[in-house]
């Protein structure tokens, strides 16, 4: 079945846009609501891949939406980077609505309506931050992305949750409106046009020093990247309830802003053009200093989500920092680690809920030994941490290649070094949780003598996302020659 | 001369519009009094209000392609007589006031009858359209005389129509009194400017004055004629430290006026001080003036952090919208500050954005107030559950108060900063965007408040009358609207900006 580019590209926002509709609705039915939005989620997945099949890795004619002023459009087309990251979040979506339904359900969580309805606008906001042709449709949707995600940071709706949420949207509010616009109308004045270019629409003309500030401005305005100093925001949304830290904080959200900085880096200023200017060198060293500092905080943590929260702002800076290297295999390795960082950081997450909704524990210390009471949990979590520390046979160690390959292809020594060390580093703040609980015991813990896996809905995705960190493992080639075309140099 | 217009002998009702437009509420406030019936009071101030919006429809669309029309009141040819002149710029603020008045009109009907007394209702009704007619007329008129004449006119009524917010809170006494004392100054240095300019020039027409001030620029009395009007005016627009009228009135008038002067009178002031900047003044003597630009960018730069701020700090919403009003203002003067077709195209578009965006989040505040006695946050706790579409269309104006991309508030700052970039003004750039972070804390409190506050024991929710909440809804989505649909207000604020930067020479 092939179907217009442009129509699929519309409906794949409309499914999840009618999942908003249908869970605000039916707000008091509630297995056909969250039939409903299931299906949508299905649905949306297909159309996805649907283009996939038609379109492949070639970068389809932009059609306009709406024109708001000359210059200013509405726009969507399909490249390969924004197509895997649709995919990402589509396919994605199917496994977290299945283990929301049992985490809100299992935990007796109010407001299940707004809470559906608003994860599915978060979705509808995803689709078209993939598939915007121009920096100015992307802010769009950026924006609608922090907007729609706000209620659910501050679901519970306790001044823990309500000082969460106002962290969070200030940082991203904050750098979105204060940096990255004035970025884009910089932008926007010097070059005339926002359409996202192969190999840039900066080139020329701006040069200097302001190549680096504008860079900056997007490399910090870009807030949902996570970059230090302004990286408080992920730890804080924290508050929310898990599905939410599964799919919007290790997923949507954290990937719409470094998907942001790949198309920034890529369409906006060109590699080329980085590469030449130089512009970037002190982007790559603050992300090196963003993987190795959090990880360093990582370790200080107990509380499982914020040693989890702390492992993706360094996770993220890998991404800024393949830009950042400004050579092809670094955008690559980035662009892939996009997939497999977040394939791997769902599982992570999962589990973190799955052991809460079984044993309302949150702290690692209390842990000790619970792997023998959850063993799928805890080896799911196994191979979840395995990828992100980069081992093979899992999917995160190619990623991790292509990186080291960027940083000596652009012959930065340290770099590698820095990369090393921080998998070292990975290592010891993810395995100890697995380790305690598989291997010491803890007799004098009788609660947890009790305690079981929870239901299949909670147990069932985690294992399911750590399988594919297996399978990304064997298909790593495949998404590196799907994205080859956005570094070729034609 | 400024204009030799042949005189017809046979005109068409076509012709007449400019008049019409002022005469049709001018007659219908006296008709209410006449006729003295409540039933009645409503439906003819509606009428007018709607007819007048028709006619500012016309008239907009005739002068669009940056044509002007020059009507002679009376056949009388200026510069002796009279003369209404309609250009985009002036056609576009017809259409704002006359569009916010016909929408807030049927808001009123349901929102006075349950704030006011029967007894005042039907004179309410008369004096709306008297504050109509008058800011009309300001926009209107082409004659610097003729422009106090309808400034008192909307003033007085003005003056009146706040106290009548008497009946729920005394406060509106005082309030209606400071704004008397305070307006008055302004009209006064006002009038005391253009009899200066009289003195200087012997006419009182504006292209005429135009023209013969034009070698007058380093004279004394024209100098001073331009401070007066500056100062008078600025206290019409509440400019930052000449607002303190604004926040007591803002909060203590009935809802419905409240949401129509907030959308209407300040923007009409900015627009007279437009026409006599680059009008009557002309570009060419703004640029022997230096220290404008020493005056204006601090005062919009200071309104847009200090007003912003005091907003942050408010308990009552009511008065926090108003301080928020004043820091708006400061982007309007900050595009005028920058003396471009850009700037002013910004300053022009952020008019009508506002406008809109103003006038739902007043609506809506009338709609709390009704339901539940105050406008201060901790009476609003928890509305988000209770008013849900009420609370919603707050949400959607209040976005687009910050301006979030993909609403009109979102244009108007785009606008701006570009237009401050195009002149290589970047720090100004950053102070824009960095206040506009001010107005995400402000607008947050509101909806903290409203969505994740528990709601106050005891508290009685009533249904809210359709009427009230249909026109909130369009203001509502005319924020989201205007964020997408920019044909009519782009090309309106753009021939707008083109006809004032030409000076005189965009009056012909």
């Amino acid at each position: 079945m092939a179907m217009e580019t442009s129509f699929a590209i519309l409906l794949s926002m409309l499914l999840p846009g009618a999942a908003v509709l249908s869970n605000m609705l039916l707000r008091n039915s509630p297995d056909l609501r969250d039939g409903l939005t299931l299906g949508a989620a299905i649905a949306t997945f297909m159309v996805v891949l649907n283009i996939l099949a038609n379109v492949g890795n070639t970068t389809t004619e932009t059609f306009t939406f709406l024109t708001v002023m000359p210059g200013l459009e509405l726009a969507f087309n399909v490249e390969p980077l924004g197509l895997m990251f649709a995919l990402l979040a589509s396919g994605l979506w199917i496994v977290t609505h299945l283990y929301g339904l049992g985490y809100m359900r299992g935990n007796n969580e109010d407001n299940h309506a707004r809470f559906f309805a608003c994860f599915s606008f978060a979705i509808f906001s995803v689709m078209g931050i993939a598939f915007a042709a121009n920096m100015f449709t992307l802010f769009l949707f950026y924006e609608a992305l922090t907007l729609s995600t706000y209620p659910l940071v501050a679901h519970k709706g306790n001044m823990a949750a309500i000082k969460g949420a106002r962290t969070y949207l200030g940082i991203l509010i904050g750098t979105s409106i204060g940096l990255q616009l004035v970025a884009i109308i910089w932008t926007y004045a010097v070059a005339g046009t926002l359409d996202f270019a192969k190999g840039g629409i900066l080139q020329g003309l701006i040069a200097g020093p302001s190549v680096a500030i504008l860079l900056a401005l997007y490399a910090f305005g870009i807030g949902k990247a996570a970059l230090m100093p302004f990286h408080r925001w992920l730890p804080a949304a924290m508050v929310a309830p898990t599905p939410v830290s599964a799919l919007l904080h290790a997923v949507a959200v954290v990937k719409a802003g470094v998907f942001t900085m790949l198309k920034v880096g890529i369409y906006i200023f060109g590699i080329e053009f980085l590469a030449e200017s130089g512009a970037s060198t002190w982007l790559m060293w603050l992300a090196a200093f963003s993987i190795l500092a959090a990880s360093v905080i990582a370790m200080t943590k107990d509380n499982l989500k914020a040693r989890l929260a702390y492992s993706t702002i360094s996770q993220l800076s890998y991404i800024t920092l393949g830009v950042a290297l400004a050579s092809s295999m670094g955008i690559l390795g980035g662009g892939l680690h996009v997939v497999m960082h977040a394939m791997g950081k769902i599982t992570l997450f999962m589990c973190a809920g799955s052991i809460y909704v079984a044993t309302h524990r949150t702290e690692i210390s209390q842990m000790t030994g619970l792997g023998r009471r959850m063993p799928i949990t805890f080896i799911a979590f196994l191979i979840g941490a395995l990828s992100i520390i980069g081992l093979p046979p899992l999917g995160g160690s190619w990623s991790k290649w292509l990186l080291m390959v960027g940083a000596v292809d652009a012959e930065h020594l340290f770099i590698l070094g820095v990369l090393l060390v921080s998998s070292l580093l990975n290592v010891a703040y993810l395995l100890p949780l697995v380790a305690k609980g598989f291997f010491l015991s803890n007799d004098t813990d009788a609660e947890l003598a009790q305690s079981a896996e929870a239901s299949p809905l909670v147990w069932g995705p985690p294992a399911a996302t750590a399988f594919g960190c297996v399978v990304l493992f064997f298909y790593a080639g495949h998404i590196q020659d799907f994205l080859m075309p956005i570094v070729a140099t034609n | 001369m400024a204009s030799e217009t042949v005189h017809h002998t046979a005109m068409t009702l076509s012709e007449h519009l400019p008049i019409l437009e002022i005469l049709v509420p001018f007659v219908a406030a006296p008709l209410i009094v006449f006729i003295g019936r409540r039933d009645l009071a409503w439906p003819i101030a509606f009428i007018a209000s709607a007819a007048s919006f028709v006619i500012a429809g016309m008239l907009l669309s005739q002068v669009i392609d940056g044509s002007v029309i020059s009507y002679q009141l009376g056949g009388w040819a200026p510069p002796l007589g009279i003369e209404y002149r309609v250009d985009t710029a002036n056609a576009f603020v017809l259409l704002l006031v006359s569009g916010i008045s016909t929408l807030v009109l049927p808001y009123a009907k349901a929102s006075v009858a349950r704030e006011l007394p029967e007894s005042a209702q039907t004179l309410f009704y008369a004096l709306f359209l008297l504050c109509f007619t008058g800011l009309l007329g300001v926009t209107i008129t082409g004659d610097a005389f003729n422009v106090f004449v309808f400034l008192e006119i909307s003033s007085l009524s003005t003056y009146v129509l706040i106290a009548q917010g008497a009946h729920r809170d005394k406060r509106a006494l005082t309030a209606s009194y400071n704004y008397l004392i305070m307006g008055t100054i302004g009209a006064t240095f006002f009038v005391i400017g253009v009899g200066f300019l009289y003195m200087a020039t012997g006419t009182l027409n504006m292209a005429d004055l135009a023209d013969r001030i034009e070698n007058q620029y380093d004279s004394r009395t024209v100098r001073a004629a331009f401070a007066f009007i500056m100062v008078g005016m600025g206290l019409k627009v509440a400019i930052f430290p000449l607002h303190l009228w604004l926040p007591n009135a803002y909060t203590y008038a009935p809802s419905a006026i409240t949401s129509f002067l907030a959308a209407t009178a300040t923007k009409v002031a900015i627009y007279v001080m437009l026409r006599f900047l680059f009008s009557v003044f002309q570009p060419g003597f703004l640029a022997e003036v230096p220290t404008l630009d020493l005056i204006l960018y601090p005062f919009a730069i200071l309104a847009m952090f200090a007003a912003s701020y005091t907003a942050i700090l408010q308990r009552d919403l009511k008065r926090m919208l108003a301080y928020s009003s004043i820091g708006q203002v400061g982007y309007m003067l900050l595009g005028i500050a920058l003396l471009s077709e850009s700037g002013l195209m910004a300053t022009m578009i952020h008019l009508f954005n506002h406008g809109i965006t103003k006038a739902a989040l007043f609506m809506g505040v009338g709609v709390y107030v009704l339901n539940g006695g105050g406008s201060f946050y901790h009476n609003l706790r928890g509305r988000g559950k209770t008013m849900p579409w009420t609370s919603a269309a707050m949400v959607v104006a209040g976005l687009s108060l910050i301006g979030v991309p993909g609403t009109a508030g979102f244009l108007s700052k785009w606008l701006l900063v570009e237009a401050t970039l195009e002149q290589g003004l970047w720090p100004i750039a950053l102070l824009i965007v960095a206040s506009s972070l001010l107005a995400v804390i402000y607008v947050w409190k509101l909806i903290e408040t409203l969505y994740l506050a528990q709601p106050a024991e005891g508290l009685q929710d009533q249904n809210v009358p359709l009427m009230m909440m249909i026109p909130l809804w369009v203001m509502a989505l005319a924020c989201i609207y205007f964020g997408f649909d920019t044909d009519i207000t782009l090309s309106a604020a753009r021939s707008a900006a083109e006809g004032l930067l030409a000076g005189s020479a965009g009056m012909r």
